[in-house]
């Protein structure tokens, strides 16, 4: 086995599936010659050919809407949207197509699409780098939401996305991207879809975070009795391995990049207080971004989710 | 330093024809009897179709409709020269080319009176359900098109929609993205001048919306689209060049919304009645009687004959589609995705 970056892996994963299924066509900003922006797509475009890595013009609501037309005809298109903050540009159709085109039709028409997106700051970028909208995607019935933390959930995510027979949104923590390396084995493994992992047991309370947040709650959680669930799949999400964990340390602290108000935390938090509101011991508590916009580079620190805040919230929750 | 002309540029505008039924036989395609009262029975059928969902919707039985009267040539002479492979993306006012395609009537009632089973296209038939994000479709067609390319398929794909579309973005980034990789597709503009209450001179400044395909680098041509032949023609050409590798094109059927909007729309609010009077003079369907009453096989038995025939068919339709059972509430969940959530599972059943 080797030890790879999330760049690596993701890369790895797209040159195996290539390989095995010749439906599978990747398409976006720069993706071909130029390997994208990232270097997630390096050589595909000699292995491949122009056939099927084609380098689009800067257009992304035709680069999902072409995808979305290709899916349907029977081929399973890669679309690369450059960075989160362009993928604004093809909210129609996400919501309005890729996630009805199966319901619309009656299942007809189907839509296997990925659309890979690198999301997330601290990566001192300008401005609609480093968003974090995760949340608007989820409230979209009909498009799965997969979120990896490292090298290794994103190639098996990723090779699960590629299978899977409805539209997957594929948010690639671009801090994440070259600052981790894991083991990452060659061929075929899948992390399943909808399905968190518990990257760390513990009894005294239950830490939820995905992607980008996650690294840094593995660093904050060192000295405290903590169970750490990595989500993986927002959309759908892991209520049950939740619930089990809730029920079990009767305290949960989310840790969340995006912005407070109307974050994917708030929709973990509504669910275990319906389901588990007897077994806490105290207030869920949500480390988030503030309600503000994402800043520029010189203030983006103060505005992610710190070491000392994950900590703070954590000693909070054990206080009851 | 010269000040010099970079480029110029023509449009090229097909009328075959007029409004007299008489046809310029230099242009007019060779066409049999039969082929000729096929299309002529399809725009009648399509014109009873729109006739009896207007009927329905003020009973009560159709939900808010959109009608093509006016539109009947584009339609059908448009879909009439697709075969049965190729691809279709409609907007939400093409029941003309869904009939002409042999959709079955009862479901296209089905849809307009609010049951989305109607919307699965048969398994013969590669058309996409209505597509209501106007000019979305642009793109989907424009993929499909990529995607039959790749597959080496026969096929071609096209992408029906209307004046308005050509002022969103999906349509522009469409038409871009087709004319750099030039897979075989055919863009279709319904021009019927109105978008709701804004007519064209309020969409865009430029003189036709066929010129519009030039900065995409490929053909766009105007055709009378109130002109079977011309319409036929047009998109007949238009399909073998993009199955033989030539490209897209893109065709403004120049017609007449004769109707409002929808059934929630009132155009005598915005539009002068003169102009809806000049255009019913160019009825299509007017037109193609003007033009066969030379043809032997035409009489006013004929004539009668094939509205009788059509509206047989509706009310048989009307029937069908009336007697289907309503969908049960789990239709709401099934196609959502391949399988439900868990979430979705607990819903349904809590329902």
């Amino acid at each position: 086995m080797a030890r790879r970056t999330m760049v690596q892996a993701i890369n790895l994963a797209l040159q195996e599936e290539m390989a095995r299924d010749d439906r599978v066509i990747v398409l976006g900003e720069d993706v071909g010659r130029d390997g994208g922006v990232f270097r997630v797509t390096e050589g595909l475009f000699d292995r491949f050919g122009s056939e099927r890595v084609i380098d689009t013009p800067l257009a992304e609501s035709a680069i999902v809407g072409a995808a979305i037309g290709m899916a349907a005809y029977g081929l399973r298109p890669v679309a690369e949207i450059q960075f989160m903050g362009f993928l604004y540009g093809a909210f129609d159709q996400l919501f309005s197509h890729a996630a009805r085109l199966r319901a619309r039709s009656r299942g007809r028409f189907t839509c296997p699409l990925v659309v890979r997106t690198p999301y997330g700051g601290g990566i001192k970028a300008p401005e609609l780098h480093e968003e974090s909208t995760e949340a608007f995607f989820c409230h979209m019935p009909g498009i799965k939401v997969v979120v990896p933390s490292g090298p290794y959930t994103a190639k098996g995510l990723l090779l699960a996305a590629l299978r899977d027979p409805d539209p997957v949104l594929f948010l690639e923590p671009t801090r994440l991207y070259r600052l981790i390396k894991e083991e990452v084995p060659e061929g075929e493994y899948i992390v399943p879809l909808g399905k968190a992992r518990v990257v760390r047991e513990g009894a005294g309370v239950t830490v939820i975070a995905w992607g980008s947040m996650l690294e840094r709650v593995l660093k904050a959680v060192g000295p405290y009795d903590a169970e750490v669930i990595d989500l993986l799949t927002l959309n759908p999400f892991d209520s049950e391995t939740i619930l089990a964990s809730v029920r079990k340390t009767g305290r949960v602290v989310i840790v969340q990049e995006a912005v407070k108000t109307c974050g994917f935390g708030a929709e973990i938090a509504a669910t275990i207080a319906e389901e588990a509101i007897l077994s806490l011991r105290g207030p869920i508590l949500r480390v988030a971004a503030p309600d503000v916009t994402m800043p520029l580079p010189k203030l983006e620190d103060s505005y992610l989710p710190t070491l000392a805040q994950i900590a703070r919230a954590i000693e909070e929750a054990l206080r009851y | 330093m010269p000040d010099e002309v970079l480029a110029t540029f023509t449009t090229r505008r097909l009328s075959i024809l007029d409004e007299n039924g008489q046809a310029d036989e230099s242009l007019l395609l060779p066409y049999d009897d039969d082929e000729l009262s096929r299309a002529y029975e399809l725009m009648v059928l399509a014109r009873i179709f729109d006739e009896r969902a207007l009927s329905l919707q003020r009973e009560g039985r159709l939900g808010t409709y959109p009608p093509i009267r006016g539109q009947e040539a584009a339609q059908v002479g448009s879909a009439l020269a697709l075969s049965p492979e190729d691809w279709v993306f409609p907007a939400f006012r093409e029941m003309g080319v869904f009939l002409t395609l042999g959709y079955p009537i009862s479901q296209l009632y089905q849809y307009w009176a609010g049951d989305e089973r109607g919307q699965r296209a048969p398994d013969r038939l590669n058309i996409f359900p209505v597509c209501v994000s106007v000019g979305a479709q642009i793109t989907h067609a424009v993929g499909a098109a990529m995607a039959a390319r790749y597959r080496k398929d026969p096929v071609a794909v096209v992408a029906y929609f209307g004046d308005g579309a050509t002022s969103k973005g999906d349509f522009h980034e469409g038409l871009n993205l087709a004319g750099l990789l030039r897979p075989p597709v055919v863009f279709i503009c319904q021009n019927n001048q109105w978008a709701i209450s804004i007519p064209v001179a309020g969409q865009t400044a430029s003189g036709s919306l066929a010129q519009k395909a030039i900065a995409y680098g490929f053909e766009g041509i105007q055709v009378d689209g109130n002109d079977l032949f011309a319409v036929h023609r047009a998109t007949k050409e238009a399909l073998e060049k993009a199955r033989s590798g030539g490209g897209p094109t893109f065709i403004e059927c120049l017609t007449y919304r004769m109707a409002d909007h929808t059934t929630a729309d009132d155009a005598a609010r915005y539009r002068p009645p003169e102009e809806v009077a000049a255009w019913a003079g160019r009825d299509p369907i007017l037109r193609l009687e003007r033009f066969l009453a030379t043809r032997s096989f035409w009489s006013e038995t004929f004539r009668a004959d094939v509205r009788a025939r059509a509206t047989v068919a509706i009310d048989g339709a009307v029937v069908a589609m009336e007697a289907i059972t309503p969908p049960s509430v789990a239709e709401m969940f099934t196609h959502t995705a391949a399988s439900l959530t868990p979430r979705q599972a607990g819903q349904l059943e809590g329902h």
